[in-house]
């Protein structure tokens, strides 16, 4: 039996059915786990139970499978609010995704609270989904789009937050842990900073709220964003973290059922939260998936998880610092899940099809963050990225793999 | 001797017959990826570019004879080298025969993940634009 930490790497392992897969013929390596991570038999099984004895559309009938569906699917919003230590439940609202709760944020909080020549301020090292709907906001109202540069190693300057902050910010979005860096940004200090300017601060959390313990309140962000399909849970379903006070005033997002208290043709009075935010049937297996996926992580803590990955994090960042012509993208002092890097004269595609065929899942690209791409002028990165069950010998064979596609190109 | 795309897509695919494993295959893919004439720097403008997510592919057509002559580059190599087969297989033949023909020896010689759109390495694209170059061949001929 393999123990890297105090997590027992095997039977960790064993719960996920796909790890024992093999991929071209050869035991799955799989180190894509920032596009998304794989699902413990449990998730799987509580969503597999939900169709075959709960299924049944919510909030709305009265027979019995329905109070039941809208019971477990209400626990989950109960067990978000404790995972991320939000004050009401009702500040818990389920989306489709990290994207898709940005998108709301910039809609609605938009509308109310971004006028013209108002500015929003994100990072050079947001993904495409924490950019594009503010361009389309600032395209909207005539509000304009400011960017806090990044250093060659992958951070920001607090300075840069200083001088940028200013009387006409409405909004600053920036990304917990980056996903192509794996830089983890000072969210508290950028929260407070921007708070003393009286602006509120939404944090894409996608690639954090596996990896750290999130408090809502103690960051006392605003808004905070995630994905349950990154967490070990279902796709298709993620949450918005809001502020009461923020989410009472917004005006809703989209328009239909449940987000209703009455509609008449002549008026319609919407329902209070979380509901005003939630329009038509949501993805309730996948919610029940989200629930089965926290279990999960808390059944090993955080404490355990953030051991484990440190050190598959640290063991990977000197091995890799071992192969000739590595060049890591992203050297932040602090880093988590991800190690992004380039191989001296070859491009990421090659190195990814060539350990495609050895059976690793790595991935190669712009990682939806072309503008970092652009930053280090460079086609795109390789990237390794990590999970609770990764173990040191994955990392080895991530290694062997690159040193033969070095020999291969070579 | 007839030297059809069909007789070209046979010869590659007898080449291919040749490996045994894909550490073969791939060695060779990428030595012709090397061997491909490179489109020069200079001339890399972005009319000849064709956009992929992931590597880059510039494609240049000609008529000479009554024939259409590629020239291709792409910045990845293993993208180069499915380019040299499609090059091989598709330059010199005449703007009807491009226009008309189904490819069949990259699915062959077991290749053809590599045009698969998800992808995204610019070679679907890139066929594509060999055959509209055909195409626009064509009608420039008919005009005449
Ligand atoms: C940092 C970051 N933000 C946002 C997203 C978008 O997440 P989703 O596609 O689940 O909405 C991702 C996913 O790759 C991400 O890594």
């Amino acid at each position: 039996m393999i123990i890297d930490t105090k997590i027992d790497i095997t039977a960790l392992r064993a719960k996920f059915p796909i790890l024992h897969t093999e991929v071209n013929g050869k035991p799955l390596v799989y180190l894509d786990n920032g596009a998304s991570s794989q699902k413990p038999q449990s998730v799987i099984d509580a969503i597999s139970r939900y169709y075959e004895a709960e299924n049944s559309n919510i909030h709305r009938g009265v027979h019995t499978l329905s109070a039941n569906a809208t019971m477990a699917y209400e626990e989950v919003r109960k067990k978000v609010q404790r995972f991320i230590n939000a004050r009401y439940d009702h500040e818990v609202i389920f989306t489709s995704g990290t994207t898709g709760g940005i998108n709301l944020v910039a809609s609605s909080f938009g509308e109310k609270f971004i006028g013209k020549d108002d500015e929003i301020l994100i990072t050079a090292m947001e993904h495409h989904s924490n950019i594009v709907p503010w361009q389309m906001l600032c395209e909207r109202k005539g509000a304009k789009l400011q960017v806090i540069p990044i250093s060659d190693e992958g951070e920001i300057d607090l300075k840069d937050v200083e001088r940028l902050l200013t009387a006409k910010t409405k909004l600053v979005s920036v990304v917990h842990i980056s996903n192509s860096l794996g830089t983890v940004n000072p969210v508290s200090e950028i929260i407070r900073m921007a708070h003393a300017n009286g602006t509120p601060v939404l944090i894409d959390g996608a690639q954090a709220a596996h990896h750290t313990p999130v408090d809502v309140q103690a960051l006392d962000c605003d808004f905070y964003a995630f994905s349950a399909h990154k967490m070990y849970g279902p796709t298709g379903v993620g949450i918005l973290y809001g502020k009461e006070e923020y989410l009472n005033a917004m005006p809703p997002y989209q328009g239909g059922g449940d987000m209703i208290k009455t509609v008449s043709f002549a008026k319609t009075e919407y329902n209070e939260l979380p509901f005003k935010f939630e329009a038509g049937t949501p993805h309730i297996a996948g919610g029940i998936g989200l629930g089965a996926a926290i279990d999960f992580i808390n059944s090993i803590g955080f404490e355990a998880i953030s051991a484990h990955e440190k050190e598959v994090m640290q063991y990977a960042i000197s091995t890799l610092g071992t192969i000739s012509g590595l060049r890591q993208i992203g050297t932040a002092k602090k880093r988590a899940g991800v190690v992004s890097f380039l191989l001296d004269g070859i491009h990421p595609y090659d190195a990814g099809v060539i350990l495609d065929k050895m059976g690793i899942a790595v991935r190669t690209g712009h990682h939806c963050t072309q503008p970092i791409m652009d930053r280090f002028g460079i086609p795109g990165t390789v990237r390794a990225s990590f999970a609770v069950y990764t173990t040191k010998q994955e990392v080895d064979k991530l290694a062997e793999g690159l040193e033969r596609v070095v020999r291969m190109f070579k | 001797m007839e030297n059809t795309i069909a007789d070209r897509e046979a010869e590659v695919v007898e080449e291919f017959g040749m490996f045994t494993d894909w550490m073969d295959k791939y060695e060779y893919i990428i030595s012709l990826g090397k061997e491909l004439p490179l489109i020069e720097e200079s001339k890399k403008t972005d009319d000849l570019l064709i956009k992929g997510c992931q590597s880059r592919v510039w494609l240049h057509a000609k008529m000479e004879n009554g024939k259409v002559v590629f020239t291709a580059d792409s910045d990845a190599i293993i993208t180069k080298g499915v380019i040299s087969l499609l090059i091989r297989v598709l330059s010199g033949q005449s703007p009807e025969s491009i226009i008309n023909t189904e490819l069949t020896f990259v699915e062959r010689i077991g290749l053809k993940e590599h045009l698969s759109p998800t992808r995204s390495n610019g070679l679907v694209s890139m066929i594509k634009q060999m055959k509209l170059y055909a195409l626009a061949f064509k009608a420039q001929h008919n005009g005449q």
